[in-house]
């Protein structure tokens, strides 16, 4: 690893004296906060100094989700100007770069980093900006407020391990099932979901080959939200159900198709080009619809009670490519 | 006092459909479908595809009675999204299995399933269960219901999104 010539382009500085949070810098980007807002600047590549805002508990949600999921499948957009694109050993950083106007006028800046060296600057910045109280992984109603001038932290709440079962969750060796004495209880909002484990009726010597779990009750029990979890895996498709409640805390723009399989209540999306951020469709789903996201659409969705979500993910660790060749769809079937 | 909240589940019987608002683009590529709305409308044990992603697919499967003994080279999963359904595992003899490893998707077992038996579980609304590669199994509804498979797509998939999804 290059290190010391990439690490010497980042920095974060001592804590302001006012309101007692570090800035942070990585290439070309500066990042700040106050008692309301992320303040992110950069140069433009014409040499222009430009600056955007955004509400810091957007923006602490956003960059929890990115941190979490190790920069995710392709485009995570913090909003409609910010966000980074994974290229699964780098990550590039971008302003403005998937919005049609600032594009379209030049003030667009996008840098490349290696994953470890934006990774190590979005964790701090995280720790740093994230006080006692407040859960940047939690719906609004379920956590304090992120205002404010700096106050302790939240470590517990920002360093959750994503969980990822390798085959099933329930079986031995593989993703526990999720229990009150494991710090598990039941969501407020999924209350009166049924709770029973399946009946499981194996003969002698086949106990871990019979094999079911409550999925729901599973979900029920999720201490986070907007947070697609490894539940069931077949070769390289994977089944992710996440809760959700409130926002989707970024603009996901997936470098490949993927699925949702809308499991109980309701959610609407926003698709718009992932390119330019010209609105596309409105896609509304109720218990039982499934729809695809195309890969040249970017999402963001909306659920008003806490609800249970199957992401649907083909895993490929070629498929990128074969997108960006154009010889896998963008659109997954044609009728 | 404690906010009351009711979790909304769809079922064969009851469910409400959402759809696609198209702005800018074609209702068509978001495949849009609904899995009780597909039960409703096909046979029983009908494998539907509903999701696809390159080798990969989701079925929608109407279950009611008892279906075929199917066997598959690969793991797969059964959600159970509606009424209760019981699945009876078999260990195949190797005669009977998937002769090549790397085939996608689940097939008939030819003849009667000749092996060790495995054991069963009954599913509920919720519970997913596993269904191991070189296991025959079968599944058995009193009433209909609906089941989703992770599984590939295979000889017994059947594709008709024009009859299952929003065109317009």
């Amino acid at each position: 690893m290059n290190a010391p010539v990439d690490f010497a382009k980042s920095y974060s500085s001592a804590a302001d004296s006012l309101t007692g949070y570090r800035s942070f810098k990585l290439g070309s980007f500066g990042f700040r906060r106050d008692e309301y807002f992320a303040h992110i600047t950069w140069t433009t590549r014409d040499g222009r100094p430009l600056s955007h805002t955004m509400d810091v508990g957007a923006f602490l949600s956003a960059l929890m989700r990115d941190v979490a999921w190790g920069f995710f499948y392709g485009g995570v957009n913090f909003d409609d100007v910010i966000g980074t694109v994974n290229h699964y050993s780098s990550v590039d950083l971008q302003a403005g770069h998937f919005n049609g106007t600032m594009k379209e006028a030049g003030v667009d800046l996008l840098e490349n980093f290696p994953t470890d060296q934006i990774r190590v600057v979005f964790e701090d910045m995280l720790d740093d900006w994230t006080n006692a109280g407040y859960d940047p992984f939690a719906a609004p109603q379920e956590t304090g407020q992120p205002y404010g001038r700096k106050n302790g932290h939240n470590k517990a709440a920002i360093t959750r391990a994503r969980e990822l079962a390798t085959r099933c969750v329930g079986l031995k060796d593989d993703l526990a099932l999720r229990t009150d004495d494991r710090g598990a209880p039941v969501n407020r909002q999924f209350a009166d979901v049924p709770q029973d484990a399946p009946e499981l009726h194996p003969e002698p010597g086949f106990e871990s080959e019979v094999h079911a779990f409550n999925l729901f009750a599973f979900l029920s029990r999720s201490q986070v939200t907007w947070n697609p979890s490894f539940t069931s895996v077949v070769k390289h498709s994977y089944m992710c159900p996440t809760t959700e409640e409130h926002i989707l805390p970024i603009m996901h723009s997936n470098d490949r198709v993927e699925w949702f399989f809308q499991m109980s209540d309701s959610i609407d999306w926003d698709c718009a080009d992932k390119t330019t951020g010209k609105p596309l469709a409105r896609v509304i789903m109720k218990a039982g619809d499934m729809a695809a996201m195309p890969a040249y659409c970017r999402h963001q969705g909306y659920s008003p009670k806490r609800s249970m979500l199957l992401v649907w993910e083909n895993g490929s660790p070629k498929l990128v490519y074969e997108i960006a060749n154009g010889e896998a769809p963008e659109v997954p079937v044609a009728f | 006092m404690t906010v009351k909240y009711e979790t909304k589940f769809g079922s064969m019987k009851s469910y409400e459909k959402g759809r696609v608002e198209p702005i800018s683009d074609d209702v068509k590529h978001y495949a849009f479908s609904n899995c009780f709305d597909i039960a409703n409308k096909s046979k029983p044990y009908e494998k539907v595809v509903f999701g696809k992603n390159q080798i990969y697919v989701l079925e929608a499967i109407r279950a009611e009675g008892v279906s075929p003994w199917f066997t598959c080279a690969h793991d797969e999963f059964a959600l159970n999204m509606d009424t209760d359904v019981e699945v009876h595992l078999i260990k195949l003899d190797a005669a009977q299995t998937v002769p090549n490893t790397e085939k996608n998707g689940a097939v008939l077992v030819q003849g009667e399933p000749q092996g060790q038996k495995m054991g069963w579980m009954k599913l509920k609304r919720g519970h997913q269960g596993m269904l191991p590669k070189n296991t025959a199994y079968q599944f058995r509804a009193a009433e209909p219901s609906v089941l989703v498979l992770q599984t590939c797509q295979g000889d017994l998939s059947v594709e008709k999104w024009a009859d299952i999804c929003q065109s317009a």
